[in-house]
């Protein structure tokens, strides 16, 4: 298998890692006969967030590690918006969201999303009035197998009413990071990493993102 | 040593506690003496290199858990804050226009003090740096159940006072034995609304960070919100909301709109 090796890391998050939860139509879609249902009770109204803590981040080209007794881990492959000053969006990068699997979005996820490692960072940002945030399409591959790909014009809320829907309730920081939303498969699953696998996310014009998994993690 | 953080005379300070007044520790003006309505109080932490996890308990006391009728927890239920949702003692917390119920919530706030992973309960308290007081608002209005609860309920702007002192957790050991033989107490407009002590939680400090810490490595100035007690109730836009912790201070916040 193909050694990635890490090379200098251009970005780095400075600010809070924020994540928005269920924003592709089809992974919606597939929650809809459960969202009336307990213990949801409801479809959600105002966007779902969690937090990817700072231990998690992962420079492109390191090794996640999965803790024992964990033998696959969800891939989250996400476009994400890096504020800068006033609150707005300046550049982007891709990361890749992993998170232990986990049915219920009942509670929140931390002890399956803020694992040590658990958010691998693109090497660079690109400055958004490069990039077309609805438009961007993204690659995900597994051992060099495509395995998942993810279009922003196919998410429930687009890129701007997403930004406004949550500056209803609180303001982003310069440096603060928002991760625009993975999708699932259409078995409803998301596609998975374990001990010994690499995974690429690319979108054209970004610089791949690659984490390699390893196991035994103490 | 009860340690803040302040804006005065156009510039940010390091300050102690001294015979009831603030000491400023540091160049250029190491020695001079403030009273405390002299100064705007930041939240009492220094600043980090990376985004400081700020981890919050819920339903963690025994009493509050039966209150808002759910089950005790058989693991802690966590959620987790964006730091830019804390503001300092004395300040004003926005309720927004229409809501019905927002409450305070008088929480004892653990601040790391080393690096922590893999931490037994045995030795945990050794990891912690110090301790404060916090008030973690929620808006019932805004609860949905997905991820609850959830960010618009717990993580909005200005509605996370803390403060006023960081207090070194070492005069807390000596003076206390231990973080869990505090008494927590609200007032609204000068009359009690909640009593409480830190040994009824459900889930302590030395097994908060235990459990935390095995999975995610707690650097120093990370915070733990422990969770709350007994006793929530509406505020509204006027009302003065002091939240005390026994040995660790009285943090003020007022609603505003």
């Amino acid at each position: 298998m193909t050694q990635h090796v890490a090379k200098p890391q251009d970005y780095w998050p400075q600010g809070t890692v924020y994540g928005a939860l269920l924003n592709f139509q089809q992974e919606w879609q597939i929650k809809v006969p459960q969202m009336p249902e307990a213990p949801y009770k409801g479809a959600p109204k105002a966007p779902m967030l969690f937090i990817k803590t700072a231990n998690t981040f992962t420079p492109s080209g390191g090794r996640i590690a999965l803790p024992s007794l964990v033998a696959e881990v969800d891939i989250g492959a996400n476009l994400a918006w890096i504020f800068g000053q006033d609150a707005q969006p300046v550049a982007c990068v891709l990361v890749n969201d992993v998170s232990i699997p986990h049915e219920s979005y009942y509670r929140p996820p931390v002890k399956f999303k803020c694992v040590d490692g658990f958010l691998g960072v693109g090497a660079t940002a690109r400055g958004l009035e490069q990039v077309s945030t609805d438009a961007v399409v993204l690659t995900v591959k597994l051992n060099g197998q495509l395995v998942q790909r993810l279009n922003y014009a196919d998410t429930v809320r687009k890129s701007q009413a997403l930004l406004a829907d949550i500056s209803e309730f609180m303001t982003f920081q310069e440096g603060d990071v928002l991760l625009l939303g993975s999708d699932c498969l259409p078995n409803g699953k998301r596609p998975r990493a374990k001990a010994g696998d690499v995974v690429e996310i690319s979108a054209d014009g970004f610089e791949t993102l690659v984490n390699s998994f390893a196991g035994g993690a103490v | 040593m009860k340690h803040a953080r302040i804006a005065w005379a156009g510039a940010i300070h390091e300050a102690v506690e001294s015979d009831g007044e603030l000491l400023l520790t540091r160049s250029p003006w190491a020695g001079k003496r403030l009273k405390f309505d002299e100064v705007v109080w930041l939240p009492p932490l220094a600043p980090v290199a990376q985004a400081r996890t700020i981890l919050a308990l819920g339903l963690n006391y025994a009493d509050h858990a039966k209150e808002l009728a759910f089950k005790a927890p058989e693991e802690p239920l966590v959620f987790v804050k964006g730091e830019a949702s804390l503001i300092g003692h004395k300040a004003i917390t926005r309720r927004p226009q229409g809501v019905t119920h927002m409450h305070y919530e008088c929480e004892l706030a653990v601040v790391m003090g080393r690096t922590a992973k893999h931490v037994k309960k045995e030795n945990a308290l050794d990891y912690v740096g110090g301790y404060t007081v916090a008030n973690d608002y929620a808006i019932r209005d805004y609860l949905e159940n997905w991820y609850r609860p959830n960010f618009r309920v717990k993580n909005r702007d200005t509605c996370t006072p803390i403060g006023p002192w960081l207090v070194d957790a070492k005069d807390i050991h000596d003076a206390y034995g231990n973080p869990m033989n505090l008494s927590l107490q609200t007032t609204v407009n000068g009359k009690v609304t909640q009593s409480g002590h830190t040994r009824d939680m459900i889930f302590d400090v030395p097994t908060l960070i235990e459990y935390f810490s095995n999975f995610m490595t707690l650097q120093p100035g990370d915070l733990i919100l422990t969770g709350t007690p007994d006793g929530v109730v509406n505020c509204e836009v006027g009302d003065v909301i002091v939240t005390s912790i026994e040995g660790v201070g009285d943090l003020t916040n007022t609603l505003g709109q």
